[in-house]
């Protein structure tokens, strides 16, 4: 490590040397290589931010301590690194919670660190007294109550290590004032945490990988599955190599989506819910499934007992827990799929996939022309044009962050992202309000990238106070707002599901654009489609942030769908003749 | 069906709660649990008994394993093993009535530890059906039952072979090694228990 900041730090990593515990927090996310954190003050983490300007860290001050929790996952998402994130005790740390979750269902590396008072008053309910660690027990990876300054280092360290291996997850380092305010000798090294050990049922056999080898061999109707666990072990090349010399297809789950480029000849786009009906038929017809770093949500498979019944299973997963758990495995291979797909691989000679592409291709016919975006322009504004447009003005090449509801699955069918971390959105855990403060995240991972919001009115309106936070970073982010008066997911499944009664569902906005212009972010409102390619241009130009309020038809639908509880060949086909609708048993 | 869970944990505040919090989000209920100090310096061993499928076991197991602080974890399920309970049982007795208790005490090779003149208290231990059967016939004698502490379940395989000590020999990992050992010494039920 080089010379950092003001603060003399380089000869602290090899000369341990009195800190307090303050200095120590930074000193140790320093040594740990971070450059960036988000994080709001409050009274037990003050001593934490005065020893902040004598390190060579960025603190992005948040408006909501949500969304320093959503920066620190957005930032993540889209480098690799870990996210950190900073809030102090009471309020400022429940206000987390829902950004741990939301990276806890995605197994996104987050650290984050709260204050709290002082150890001698700890369970006294103190002014700002919360239990942190007992309430995000359940929505961590793993936490911990630090009470001296001693024990920060490794702490920290040690919370560095839990979150990125194995299946990453996020981890809360909760720091009492007192050990905040405390001295300890900082020694880097010492606080060193014990070697990481695999999950000790991580199981990789060679009778397992021969198996899957002959299952492959033998497959007429395969189909590879690529989850978020591609670009979390870095196995893009991996699958795809698997993919190109079996000649199989392969469906992605929404967090999988740019594990394979969009454009590649064997990607058939994302499976499930609102998985295009080619797919969905595929997976039930198929004889094979070659699932890679994935763990078969319930968003994905629908019916457990109605889906792929014809198909043998081979499951590449990291977590042991997830093996059998929705779905039986005929073979599992537990570990990292990297390393399992490079065993594999030298097992797997080339196919002849000819017959069943074709068969694939076949089907996709009549539902491709009834997509909306193939209609010629009505006059009316349909998010997928805003998408699809979005994503050919940008050569597909930018981090395009969502929100969570229609304009999620509108973006995951429309904008074929050619490469991972450019999809960042909320999968598990499904937050509205994520878009906003996770792009900003994602712009400081990657300043040198177009980041785009895109989120629906609803949601926007969740964590648009973070408007003030770009400003006062002066980032470049382009939001565009699919604003179509509703909560449009839940207006969707009350037009199917209950007989239409929108009950709080309309909902009413401020003006987006005099929003942002209150914020000193310049905007524009769009209504036709003739407008977009503007409109999109003229943002991408600005040397600002800049935000397009989209003005789409108001009771438009996410096609196809699967209703919850449905099995995957029981969607809700596009409008056009015979729409087919089956009975939801599903809530 | 019944699952014994034995697992190797960190003696840390909290630790408790983690395992605990486990078994809740699953909806588990936790017959028993049984914590101490266990023969590795730092680690504490629990015994934890609950009822759920076959196949949750495999995904108790694993989760359990990806608690930090959970070092172990045996699934002892049908495994030869030795489990026992201790229970204090106070029952109301005076001097007319102890003979009674004496006797059953006796027959259930159980112990009198305390003794004050309108009460005893029986201290007993083994497998939960003998524990149960002295409480039933406690509760038809003449003596009312004032007080029953139980211990819940403690569990530990027969035999040199736990699958701790075969892994520490480097012998291989421990789920291989469950299946040959149940090939090897067959299944085992609490009868067995019963006649040693």
């Amino acid at each position: 490590m080089t010379k950092i900041g003001n603060f003399e730090l380089d000869a602290h990593l090899t000369t341990p040397t009195p800190l307090t515990g303050a200095e120590i927090v930074w000193a140790t996310l320093v040594c740990e290589g971070v450059t960036d954190v988000f994080g709001y003050p409050g009274g037990a983490i003050l001593p934490v931010y005065d020893a902040l300007r004598k390190f060579p860290i960025h603190h992005t001050l948040v408006r909501h301590e949500q969304g320093a929790a959503h920066m620190a996952d957005g930032y993540a998402r889209a480098s690799g690194k870990v996210g950190v994130a900073i809030a102090t005790s009471g309020p400022g740390a429940t206000n987390l919670v829902t950004g741990i979750a939301t990276a806890m269902l995605d197994s996104i590396p987050v650290v984050c660190i709260t204050g709290n008072v002082s150890s001698k008053v700890l369970g006294t309910d103190a002014f700002q007294e919360v239990d942190i660690t007992g309430i995000t027990l359940p929505v961590t990876k793993h936490n911990v109550l630090v009470t001296r300054a001693e024990d920060i280092a490794p702490a920290i360290r040690h919370a560095f290590q839990i979150a990125q291996s194995g299946r990453p997850g996020p981890v809360l380092v909760d720091i009492t004032k007192d050990a905040q305010q405390a001295t300890a000798i900082f020694d880097f090294a010492a606080a060193k945490p014990k070697p990481y050990r695999p999950h000790p049922m991580l199981r990789v056999e060679d009778a397992a990988l021969e198996e899957a080898a002959e299952l492959i061999r033998h497959a007429k109707r395969p189909v590879i599955f690529a989850g978020h666990g591609v670009s979390e072990s870095g196995a893009m090349e991996q699958v795809r190599t698997l993919a190109e010399r079996t000649q199989t297809p392969v469906a992605l789950t929404l967090l999988g989506l740019g594990a394979l480029p969009g454009s590649h000849p064997l990607n058939l786009g994302m499976m499930g819910m609102h998985g295009e009906s080619w797919v969905n038929d595929a997976i039930q017809e198929a004889d094979l499934l070659i699932a890679c770093g994935m763990r078969f949500d319930d968003r994905v498979t629908g019916k457990l007992t109605d889906y792929a019944q014809k198909a043998k299973k081979i499951h590449i997963e990291i977590d042991p827990s997830e093996i059998n758990k929705n779905v039986k495995a005929d073979v599992a291979l537990v570990g990292d799929l990297r390393a399992v797909l490079e065993e594999l691989l030298p097992r797997v000679s080339g196919r002849d996939g000819t017959a069943w592409l074709k068969t694939i291709d076949a089907s996709k016919g009549e539902s491709a022309v009834r997509d909306i975006k193939n209609l010629p322009d009505s006059g009316h504004l349909y998010a997928a044009h805003v998408v699809h447009d979005l994503w050919r003005l940008t050569g597909g090449e930018a981090v395009v962050v969502t929100d969570v509801g229609q304009h999620q699955m509108w973006e995951a069918q429309y904008f074929h992202h050619e490469k991972p971390r450019t999809l960042i959105t909320s999968g598990g855990l499904g937050t509205m309000g994520f878009a906003l403060p996770a792009a900003i995240g994602a712009k400081f991972a990657c300043p040198e990238k177009e980041v785009w919001v895109v989120a629906g009115d609803g949601g926007f309106q969740m964590t648009a106070a973070e408007l003030s936070t770009i400003v006062q970073e002066g980032i470049k982010i382009n939001i565009a707002i699919i604003n179509n008066g509703y909560l449009g997911m839940v207006r969707q499944w009350q037009e199917f599901f209950y007989d239409r009664n929108y009950e709080s569902t309309p909902l009413v906005s401020p003006d987006f654009v005099k929003l942002a212009d209150a914020h000193g972010i310049a905007g524009r409102a769009v209504r036709t489609r003739a407008e977009v390619e503007s409109a999109v241009e003229e943002a991408r130009a600005a040397k600002g942030a800049f935000l397009l309020n989209f003005m789409v038809e108001k009771e438009d639908s996410v096609y196809p769908m699967i209703p919850a509880g449905s099995a995957l060949h029981e969607m809700i086909r596009r409008p056009g003749k015979n729409p087919l609708v089956e009975r939801p048993d599903d809530v | 069906m019944m699952h014994t869970f034995v697992a190797y944990v960190e003696d840390l505040p909290g630790v408790l709660t983690r395992v605990a919090s486990l078994f809740r989000r699953l909806n588990i209920n936790i017959h028993s649990v049984t914590v101490g100090r266990s023969e590795r310096p730092g680690l504490s061993r629990l015994t934890l008994v609950c009822e759920a499928s076959a196949e949750a076991g495999h995904r108790i197991r694993a989760s359990l394993y990806k608690l930090e602080n959970v070092v172990e974890v045996d699934d002892i399920a049908q495994s030869p093993s030795v489990t026992r309970e201790l229970a204090l049982i106070k029952v109301g007795a005076t001097k007319e009535t102890r003979s009674a208790i004496f006797e059953l005490v006796e027959v259930f090779r159980a112990r009198i530890v305390d003794l004050t003149a309108d009460s005893l208290m029986v201290e007993m231990t083994g497998v939960e059906s003998k524990i149960e059967g002295l409480i039933e016939v406690l509760k038809q004698s003449d003596s009312p039952i004032l007080e029953i502490c139980r211990s819940g379940k403690m569990t530990m395989r027969r035999g040199r072979h736990t699958s701790g000590v075969l892994r520490a020999m480097g012998a291989g990992e421990d789920d291989k090694l469950d299946s040959e050992e149940e090939i090897a010494q067959g299944p085992h039920t609490d009868a067995a228990v019963e006649t040693e």
